[in-house]
């Protein structure tokens, strides 16, 4: 600490970062706004294109999550408390399998088809429950892909335990990582446009308060079904996209991990602002990868980085960095 | 012509009786008063007018149509408007972006025409007539930030966006300081001068007297009295409920 200074913080210029249009005024604005956005598009590209195969299935497989953690966030913040991400995933999984499998529909048709359908049917499958708020909710969503995971197995449907397999591939690596990557930057940036508009407003209003809502005129279970069918698509798409990455569907895919690791990822990465999950799933899926050299050790050092991410910043990773990005520091002279 | 008529309304919690038998007439654009003790049944009242709650027994009848059995967003979007006791903002969202709920709703879509309008300009409008400084930080700031005199004006001002036919404030002036309700009293009138209807649930009974045109006294769920409120204060049996008084 030096003697007679303190430390000034100085924020930026709020018009800077609040109105769309200020960004224009200079290419030094336009660089502040762009630099925290193409970092990780241009970054995780170099990554995924570069590197050898194996740790290209991992990048893959960790945009999936990424989606789903970002889908959970959205949810959250529309006051869904999700704890079944898996529903939507194995569902959206089923869908792309079943119709690639029976009807033999091609890949470009089976994942958008099972991306809106599935999404339809898991708002259906909710919408019976849609009343409940918090834990109750949660509750239900984490019972149902553990129901549906032992339907499958008791009545031998869609492939039964077996479940299944042959299903058609993507035609090369490189058409399934640009797939998955203009997919999930997607996601995040649509999302966070749409929460920042005034039809998103409604859903955040939800969350912080139902009843006043309702007391604003405003019909929360219709908008409520609008939020789940978003969110439970996105995790539809990750379903359908992972069967055909695996060519395999079965009943994994109502796994409890695609419903825990989402939730890790939002506490980690920061919730409410959908790209903290995303920059948590970027760390504890590839970390997990990183982490098998210690065997049965690993899930003991994965435990422990996760608490201490938690202990050291409840706040998350992206709230900590978005609020150092936008504030300087320096030394001034005491007077 | 009674705007909105309240007839043989019961509700019970368990054992509790709420409410029993309450019946109440409001006029067109006039202001009516509930009073009554802690546990009276005002708050009852005003979650079934408003459909949060419903009635075991009664009907509510508004521009005479049946409300009871709806829900409380469709009840809003016909025109009745309710403020929270506990303020009840969406404390993650600026002041300004709070009055942009209510002004999506399908009440304000209507009566504009199928067209929302710029909405933040039309949300700054309605918070700069409930008070808000329009040229300051004040709308923009996170409702979790405001202060208390702030949030109740909040609550006013969704009604106002919501263009209700009859504002139902319930303690509205609880917790303010005798400066800020003068400030608040002003916003009443002019809504009373534009044709709307007022119902407010006050303890502050000196200033509610000022401005109602009738109160009606609730104790133990039961209408005890109803009149205007020089006959209010007068009464005897109302004095032994609300205050106490032996006589």
């Amino acid at each position: 600490m030096k003697e007679n200074y303190r430390k000034e913080r100085i924020a930026r210029g709020i018009k800077a970062r609040s109105d769309d249009i200020y960004a224009l005024t200079s290419y030094k604005e336009m660089w502040y706004l762009l630099f925290p956005r193409l970092v990780p598009i241009v970054g995780i590209a170099i990554i995924a294109y570069f590197l050898p195969l194996y740790w290209k299935k991992v990048v893959i497989t960790t945009c999936i999550f990424a989606m789903l953690s970002v889908s959970w966030d959205f949810l959250s913040s529309c006051g869904l408390l999700s704890l079944g991400q898996a529903l939507f995933f194995g569902i959206g999984s089923y869908t792309a399998g079943s119709l690639n499998h029976y009807l033999h529909l091609p890949i470009y048709v089976t994942i958008p088809v099972a991306t809106v359908v599935g999404g339809f049917i898991s708002t259906m499958i909710l919408l019976p429950v849609i009343r409940l708020r918090g834990i109750y909710f949660a509750m239900v969503t984490l019972i149902l892909p553990l129901m549906l995971m032992r339907l499958v197995e008791a009545t031998k449907m869609l492939g039964g335990t077996e479940g299944l397999t042959g299903l058609s591939p993507f035609p090369n690596t490189w058409v399934e990582i640009t797939f998955i990557l203009a997919a999930m930057w997607a996601a995040l940036f649509g999302l966070r446009r749409l929460i920042a508009s005034d039809y998103g407003l409604i859903f955040v209003s939800i969350r912080d308060n139902d009843r006043a809502t309702m007391a604003s005129g405003i019909n929360i279970y219709a908008f409520k079904a609008q939020a789940l069918f978003i969110g439970s698509s996105i995790c539809a798409f990750c379903g359908a996209f992972m069967t055909h990455s695996y060519q395999f569907t079965g009943m994994p895919v109502f796994a409890m991990e695609f419903s825990i690791l989402p939730i890790a990822a939002s506490a980690i990465g920061g919730i409410g602002t959908l790209a903290g999950p995303l920059m948590g799933a970027f760390i504890l899926v590839p970390l997990s990868e990183l982490l098998r050299e210690f065997g049965t050790l690993r899930i003991v050092f994965y435990g422990l980085i996760l608490v201490i991410c938690v202990v050291v910043l409840p706040e998350g990773i992206f709230h900590y960095l978005s609020r150092k990005y936008n504030e300087m520091e320096r030394w001034a002279r005491l007077e | 012509m009674d705007i909105l008529e309240v007839k043989g309304i019961t509700k019970t919690f368990g054992g509790v009786t709420a409410l029993d038998d309450v019946s109440v007439n409001i006029e067109e654009n006039t202001l009516l008063g509930i009073i009554g003790p802690n546990g009276s049944g005002k708050t009852t009242f005003v979650n079934i007018v408003t459909g949060f709650v419903s009635p075991n027994k009664g009907s509510v009848l508004f521009k005479g149509k049946e409300m009871v059995g709806l829900s409380p967003y469709t009840i809003t979007n016909k025109g009745i408007g309710r403020a929270f006791q506990m303020v009840r903002p969406f404390f993650h969202l600026p002041a300004f972006k709070n009055i942009i709920v209510p002004l999506s709703s399908p009440r304000v879509k209507a009566s504009s025409g199928g067209a929302y309008g710029d909405k933040d300009a039309i949300a700054l409008d309605i918070l700069e007539e409930v008070g808000f400084e329009r040229d300051s930080s004040v709308p923009y700031k996170a409702a979790s930030v405001l202060p208390h005199g702030y949030l109740k004006r909040l609550e006013l001002a969704r009604l106002i966006a919501l263009k209700s036919d009859i504002f139902i404030l319930d303690e509205l002036f609880s917790g303010l300081s005798i400066a800020e309700v003068m400030g608040i009293v002003p916003i009443i009138e002019k809504i009373l001068s534009e044709g709307k209807t007022v119902i407010m649930v006050e303890h502050r009974l000196k200033e509610l007297f000022r401005i109602a045109d009738k109160v009606i006294v609730l104790n133990y769920g039961k209408k005890i009295k109803e009149g205007p409120p020089k006959e209010i204060l007068e009464d005897e049996e109302v004095k032994r409920a609300y205050l106490g008084v032996e006589v």
